[in-house]
């Protein structure tokens, strides 16, 4: 693709803190490359407000390769931008063209409360995990990692889900607020495989009833999540992770 | 785990939903079929007499009081849901996605939920009020049974062009209304198997077609006075 350069506007969601009431400030960039990342594009900004004596914009980015699922931000209404199956770091400035207006914010749900401008507070995801998104393994030699027999779709369906980075787009895009979708490619990952046999009714209840603890949504199957999500965790994963808890609940012991 | 949060937790209450709005979609393969009756072009006589047969024995007596019950709980229970999930955001964005990955009608359940609950309180007092509890005039068939002529009464509500928009509106919301809770209850219900979620997708928009417009052909026969 031809490189060009481009002129934008840039809507972003200032907040000083937790408790500040938060507002939109307005910025226009100049010669931003089209073969520069969007993250990139807040970096070129950011530097010259640090020149300017200006506090710099708060965004969260570990990787910038798309791995770590910390890029959270929700640009021109949609969550990781434009780009389908793309984190926001993945995110490149040809998807934009000279003179467009930007609206960046960051993600809204009760659950994970802004902390600063976009960066938001996912550690509910980290306590959902905590909650039953584990294997235990004695330790002692590695098994063979052939030793085990598992069939090919049920580890292919179980790669798939493992790829979710909880990044937490699926929770900003869905209606409800609802973290379905990450739970579920968490439950999934385990329960097709052997290894998460031991404590697969368990898991699934427990990671639910943290799940409400924490003040998400319930899922109404609306899609959204699905659509956004960077490593396109299929929808499906929700349905049998109601199944899973219905196994549970019906069949566990106490 | 309790037997409890089986059904009240965020998945349990999904439970809920599910299951009662698949019983609601199998009362509603009774109703259109029976209602279907009225076009034998016989006077309304095999509809009064099905009709008659659904109020006349106990078990059916039984079902009637399960089927309000179901109404009921998936009414409350939806509006407990999205009154809950809507409290889960108090901030909304600024630029909102819309139909960005999802189609308008599975975000405005609701909505198209509240439009059957009015048509349905109409509807109610229409037809299942007077055939249960108040005077209704009768009519009597060889070899001599006696019945409500809810048959009449269908085409003397339908002189009203004002019921008859109602009613179609009150289609239309059923329409997409299970144009996304078909699909989306057995999802709930926790069918993954993608064989199946193909099937029951066709099914689905297949059933919220067909049903609603065979239902919506009711009152627009009787104005225009296309059954006798
Ligand atoms: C004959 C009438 C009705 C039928 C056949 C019906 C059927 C359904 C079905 C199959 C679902 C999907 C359940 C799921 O996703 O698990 C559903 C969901 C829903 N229904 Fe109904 N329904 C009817 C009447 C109503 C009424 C009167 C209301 C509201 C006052 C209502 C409100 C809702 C809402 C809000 C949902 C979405 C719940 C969610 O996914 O969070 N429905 N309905
Ligand atoms: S399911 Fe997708 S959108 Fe949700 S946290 Fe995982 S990677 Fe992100
Ligand atoms: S910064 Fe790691 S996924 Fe975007």
């Amino acid at each position: 693709m031809e490189h060009y350069t481009m002129n934008l506007t840039l809507k972003v969601w200032r907040q000083k803190n937790k408790k500040d009431k938060g507002s939109f400030e307005t910025y226009t960039v100049s010669d931003i490359s089209s073969e520069m990342s969007f993250l990139e594009m807040f970096d070129v900004l950011n530097e010259r407000m640090v020149h300017e004596g200006k506090e710099p914009i708060a965004f969260d980015h570990d990787c910038r390769e798309g791995i770590c699922g910390m890029c959270s931000m929700y640009i021109n209404g949609r969550p990781h931008g434009p780009w389908e199956g793309t984190t926001t770091c993945q995110l490149h400035m040809r998807a934009f063209k000279d003179g467009d207006t930007i609206v960046v914010e960051p993600w809204r749900a009760n659950a994970f409360p802004v902390i600063k401008d976009l960066v938001v507070d996912r550690s509910a995801f980290d306590r959902i995990i905590q909650a039953g998104g584990y294997i235990s393994v004695n330790t002692g030699n590695a098994v063979d990692a052939n030793a085990t027999p598992i069939e090919k779709n049920k580890a292919d369906t179980s790669f798939a889900a493992a790829a979710c980075i909880g990044c937490g787009a699926c929770v900003a895009a869905c209606k409800n607020s609802s973290a379905l979708l990450f739970l579920s490619a968490k439950v999934s990952h385990l329960a097709l495989l052997p290894q998460g046999g031991p404590e697969r009714k368990t898991r699934v209840v427990d990671m639910i009833a943290q799940m409400d603890k924490e003040g998400f949504g319930s899922c109404t199957s609306t899609g959204a999540c699905e659509a956004v999500c960077p490593k396109e965790i299929p929808i499906t994963n929700i349905a049998r992770l109601n199944a899973e808890y219905g196994h549970a609940g019906l069949t566990s012991d106490k | 785990m309790k037997w409890s949060e089986l059904f009240t937790s965020s998945v349990g209450k999904k439970f809920v939903m599910g299951l009662t709005g698949v019983f609601l979609i199998l009362f509603l393969i009774v109703h259109v079929g029976l209602n279907a009756c009225i076009w034998a072009m016989d006077g309304g006589q095999m509809f009064n007499l099905a009709a008659n047969f659904m109020g006349s024995t106990v078990v059916m007596r039984i079902l009637e009081i399960g089927l309000f019950a179901t109404i009921i709980l998936h009414i409350v229970q939806a509006y407990v849901l999205e009154l809950q999930n809507r409290r889960k955001r108090s901030i909304g964005y600024q630029v909102p996605m819309g139909n960005k990955g999802s189609k308008w009608y599975s975000r405005y359940m609701g909505w198209l939920g509240t439009l059957i609950l009015f048509f349905l309180i109409v509807h109610i007092r229409n037809f299942w009020v007077p055939s249960r509890w108040l005077e209704m005039p009768e009519v009597t068939y060889p070899p001599g049974v006696t019945v409500h002529d809810l048959f009449g009464l269908m085409k003397d509500t339908f002189t009203n062009i004002w019921l008859v928009l109602l009613y179609l509106l009150g289609c239309v919301s059923l329409a997409f209304h299970l144009m996304h809770g078909f699909q989306s209850a057995f999802r709930s219900l926790g069918v993954y198997n993608n064989r199946y979620i193909h099937l029951i997708n066709g099914i689905g928009i297949g059933f919220s077609i067909i049903v609603p417009l065979a239902f919506a052909m009711m009152p627009i026969s009787m104005y225009l006075n296309w059954v006798q």
